[in-house]
């Protein structure tokens, strides 16, 4: 008699490239694309302050992101089951280094707590989308990549 | 305002500084649960996908971006608390 064994997903691990890189990275690429504008025009709103604070905000995103990626390509080639931990707790300890790296600055002359929350947002939520029309293309039509940015 | 005299009587701070200081704690206090519900979803979500994974590895390419892309989006709950913190509390 066959006998048909699940994998476990605990021990599984997944070889091969990571797409969440390539999504990292073209999200970075994107960011760069459009940080001259968002410094501009936090610039414009909140003067010099508020064009250093959207830089530094564009930074602790775009690292972000990095991290997250970077924590899931490399535990992925080792197990699932610890790909989950990593996630989990990657949130935890990403959240905290943000906290930190907010905290670290948030008494010196040149930051703008408006202006660096608003860019975190902007720039998060901004670059999410972006790369989501060009991921819901690429799945959808596998065959019909559209051209990169 | 009586929570703030009452909190000012007991502590021996101004009125405006125990209002300061309920605010700082609000807002941290806001921003843990705030952070409470992403947590949940993306553990839900990484839970799927690593079932899914599993159970069809041929899928994984795909399963993995849009299990990142949720993960990013969910994030962006506990980075709008967070910002709510940074601006009331800090």
């Amino acid at each position: 008699m066959n006998q048909v064994t699940e994998p476990s997903p605990i021990t599984m691990s997944l070889d091969g490239p990571a797409p969440e890189v390539s999504v990292t990275k073209d999200m970075i690429k994107r960011g760069l694309i459009v940080a001259p504008l968002i410094i501009a025009v936090c610039g414009f709103i909140w003067g010099m302050n508020g064009a250093y604070s959207a830089a530094y905000g564009i930074a602790i995103v775009l690292v972000n992101f990095g991290l997250a990626a970077g924590l899931v390509a490399m535990t992925a080639r080792i197990s699932l089951g610890l790909m989950m931990g990593a996630v989990l707790f990657g949130y935890l300890v990403r959240l905290g280094l943000i906290l930190l790296a907010v905290l670290l600055v948030k008494d010196t002359g040149w930051i703008s707590l408006p202006a660096l929350g608003a860019t975190i947002i902007v720039t998060h939520l901004g670059l999410l989308v972006w790369e989501m029309k060009y991921v819901a293309l690429s799945l959808a039509h596998p065959g019909l990549k559209p051209t990169r940015p | 305002m009586e929570a703030f005299s009452y909190v000012a009587a007991a502590t021996g701070l101004t009125g405006e500084e125990a209002k300061a200081a309920q605010a700082a704690s609000s807002a941290g206090f806001a921003y843990g649960l705030a952070a409470i519900g992403p947590g949940i979803g993306i553990g839900y979500l990484v839970g799927k996908s690593v079932e899914a994974m599993a159970r069809q590895p041929e899928a994984a390419g795909m399963v993995r971006t849009t299990m990142f892309l949720g993960i990013a989006f969910t994030e962006a709950l506990a980075l709008i608390g967070f910002v709510v913190f940074i601006l009331i509390g800090l």
